[in-house]
């Protein structure tokens, strides 16, 4: 990447909840001035709590950062005056209105009144809240909640802004609002931002780098174009038969293949240079060796790939849905409690 | 790369001072005690079920006076030995005055009870964490949550006070200064016993262990004080125990001032103990946020 000023610096920050396992685990990266850099990786993979680490709500276990040239360990304070967080759970006051809540979250910023009420009110119509500003958040939807806390994290103006999950659960429409959000503080304010998702569109899209964090490592980082360029080639997805047995010698043969691997025991992914060309000589093969091609696809590289290759999991299969879910049943909590 | 340090705009800094945010978090949680009327309603009606159950219908000065007859003594007698006995046992002659007093101990420390219920739910709400992200200092979160708490117990005070007076209380020695005096006993007791409460919730996230930790704690400290019953006629262990709970001490002053009763100790000696008490605790609190708000 190019040179550019570091705002933040992460150093082999870990953070252990029991002592023995860890949750994030010497993680080490720089985010430049203006960059939207996206943490992506599955449930569990220790997202938040590098962020809350980063913004101090939680101590590191060992490690340090330093967030816009203060360290996370020694000036706490300072760190919180100027970075702000959206945070991933709903943390707005239910029993006040989405104005109140700004506004007291701008008192203990300690901004004088005079500039946060024109303030509060220019986020709110920023979030598209100028309406509903004055009515009570308990009768918000999930979608203006998530709204209502993005203006939170912005009411200090922040040099860095951590938003974890700024999209999850949301609904196409309020998700793409979302983006254009994103896309507007990147270049109207020039704004540093630190997200993490689980959709690889929105990484796709909004980060200039990217970090795919799994249990709690740093598995690769890069900008979209430099992860889908490591992956290398295009991507063959065959499945087989159940009953025919290992093909993974004779797939290997094939002239343009470059990469074989057994996914299940009917599945296999091969990577060729070339997809188009590699996918009938794929064929012909199994055939002539008498096994029976259920399925084939042909994938160009895109980050679901690269996610694939670093994590062994797919995002878009299995967890997006069961993420949603987990949304739903928090939101759920909140409403009956 | 090189690091760069971002500053905040100038003008933010201007009012940051430690009572902006312990201001902005304290009126959060009246807004939300005096905006639900019914809440207030609730709390005091136990206090006045105390008062009508306890203060009238088992009034001591009445069974005594009602409950003996010896003959060959005339009830005139028997109504001036009745008196003698209240007298003597309670430091008024009406049990329902005793009560009343004690009754304000008892809206106080249940009202500073709740105090640590609203950490648990603000740090289960999620709102905590929001606060803990903000530069607001430690100290006045938890602070925040102990001065409200103090404002709710002594405004719930006042009103039994008030039902108090209508229903039967005897005003005979009642006066500005004292009480002035009984509140500001009441305001260094609700300000020591909502630390306390405050601080043993400081890490919890389960209302259920708070309850239980309310329950085990309410009756155990009303009756070990001298607050329903008068001391001196406790057993001696029970009665080191009195002599450690500070809500003997709030009651001990709010029966010197307002009934002009006898005291156990001297009002100089209340005070001192109580106000010991409240820095103490509120110290403390304020300490152990710095440490164990975030984990
Ligand atoms: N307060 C806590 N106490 C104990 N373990 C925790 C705590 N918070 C997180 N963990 C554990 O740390 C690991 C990382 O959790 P974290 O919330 O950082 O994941 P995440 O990447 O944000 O996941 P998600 O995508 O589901 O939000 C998980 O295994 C989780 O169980
Ligand atoms: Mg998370």
């Amino acid at each position: 990447m190019t040179e550019v000023a570091a705002l933040v610096q992460v150093r082999a920050l870990s953070k252990s909840f029991d002592g023995k396992s860890f949750a994030v685990d010497g993680v080490t990266f720089e985010i430049g001035a203006g960059e939207v850099f996206g943490l992506l990786g599955p449930n569990g993979a220790g997202k938040t709590t590098t962020i809350k680490m980063m913004t101090t709500l939680l101590r590191p276990s060992s490690g340090t950062a330093s967030v816009c040239g203060r360290d996370i360990r020694k000036d706490a304070r300072e760190v919180r005056r100027v970075v702000g967080v959206v945070p991933q759970e709903y943390t707005t006051d239910e029993d006040m209105s989405g104005l109140e809540n700004i506004t007291l979250i701008a008192d203990l910023y300690g901004i004088p009144r005079r500039i946060s009420s024109p303030r509060a009110r220019e986020l709110l119509r920023l979030v598209d809240l100028d309406e509903a500003g004055n009515r009570k958040v308990s009768t918000y939807s999930g979608g203006m909640r998530r709204r209502l806390e993005l203006a939170c994290g912005l009411i200090n103006r922040p040099s860095l802004l951590f938003l974890d999950e700024p999209t999850l659960g949301l609904d196409v429409q309020t998700r793409a609002a979302v983006w254009s959000y994103i896309r507007k503080l990147k270049k109207e304010y020039g704004m540093t931002l630190l997200m993490t998702t689980h959709y690889l569109e929105e990484a796709d899209s909004l980060c200039d780098r990217i970090a795919i964090i799994d249990h709690g490592k740093i598995v690769a980082m890069g900008s979209p174009r430099e992860l889908k360029a490591s992956v290398g080639g295009d991507i063959i997805q065959v499945g087989l038969k159940e009953a025919d047995g290992d093909a993974s010698d004779i797939l290997r043969k094939v002239g343009q293949v470059r990469e074989v691997k057994r996914t299940s025991p009917s599945d296999y992914r091969v990577k060729a240079e070339v997809g188009e060309e590699a996918a009938p000589q794929v064929m012909d093969a199994l055939r002539t060796n008498g096994y029976h091609v259920n399925t084939i696809s042909l994938t160009k590289p895109s980050l679901d790939e690269v996610y694939l290759e670093y994590t062994g999991r797919s995002l878009r299969d299995e967890d997006t849905g069961k993420v949603d879910a987990m949304a739903q049943r928090r939101m759920m909590r909140m409403a009956r409690s | 790369m090189v690091a760069v340090r971002a500053e905040p705009a100038a003008e933010e800094h201007a009012s940051t001072s430690p009572v902006h945010g312990l201001w902005a978090l304290t009126n959060r949680e009246l807004k939300k005690w005096y905006k639900v009327p019914m809440l207030l309603f609730f709390s005091l009606i136990q206090p006045v079920i105390w008062l009508t159950l306890y203060g009238t219908g088992m009034n001591f000065g009445t069974l005594f006076a009602k409950g003996i007859s010896i003959p060959g003594v005339p009830p005139s007698e028997v109504a001036s030995l009745s008196s003698q006995f209240m007298l003597n046992v309670f430091g008024v002659s009406n049990y329902f005055s005793f009560l009343a007093v004690g009754m304000l101990s008892f809206i106080v420390l249940f009202t500073a009870m709740f105090s640590g219920m609203s950490v648990v739910w603000d740090r289960r709400f999620g709102f905590l964490d929001k606060v803990l992200s903000t530069p607001v200092s430690r100290g006045a979160i938890i602070m925040a949550k102990v001065f409200s708490s103090v404002v709710r117990s002594l405004a719930q005070a006042a009103i039994v006070l008030v039902i108090a007076v209508l229903m039967d209380m005897d005003t005979s020695h009642f006066s500005v200064v004292g009480i002035a005096g009984t509140f500001a006993a009441l305001f260094l007791m609700t300000l020591g016993l909502s630390s306390i409460f405050v601080m043993l919730a400081l890490r919890s996230s389960d209302w259920q262990t708070q309850m239980a930790i309310m329950n085990l704690l309410n009756l155990p400290l009303l009756f070990a004080s001298n607050a329903l019953f008068p001391a001196k006629f406790m057993p001696a262990a029970l009665q080191y125990v009195v002599r450690l709970n500070p809500i003997s001490y709030g009651t001990d002053i709010g029966r010197q001032l307002l009934l002009g009763a006898p005291g156990l100790n001297t009002l100089a000696f209340d005070f001192s103990f109580l106000a010991g008490f409240a820095v103490v605790f509120s110290a403390i609190g304020v300490v152990l946020s710095w440490r164990y708000l975030t984990r």
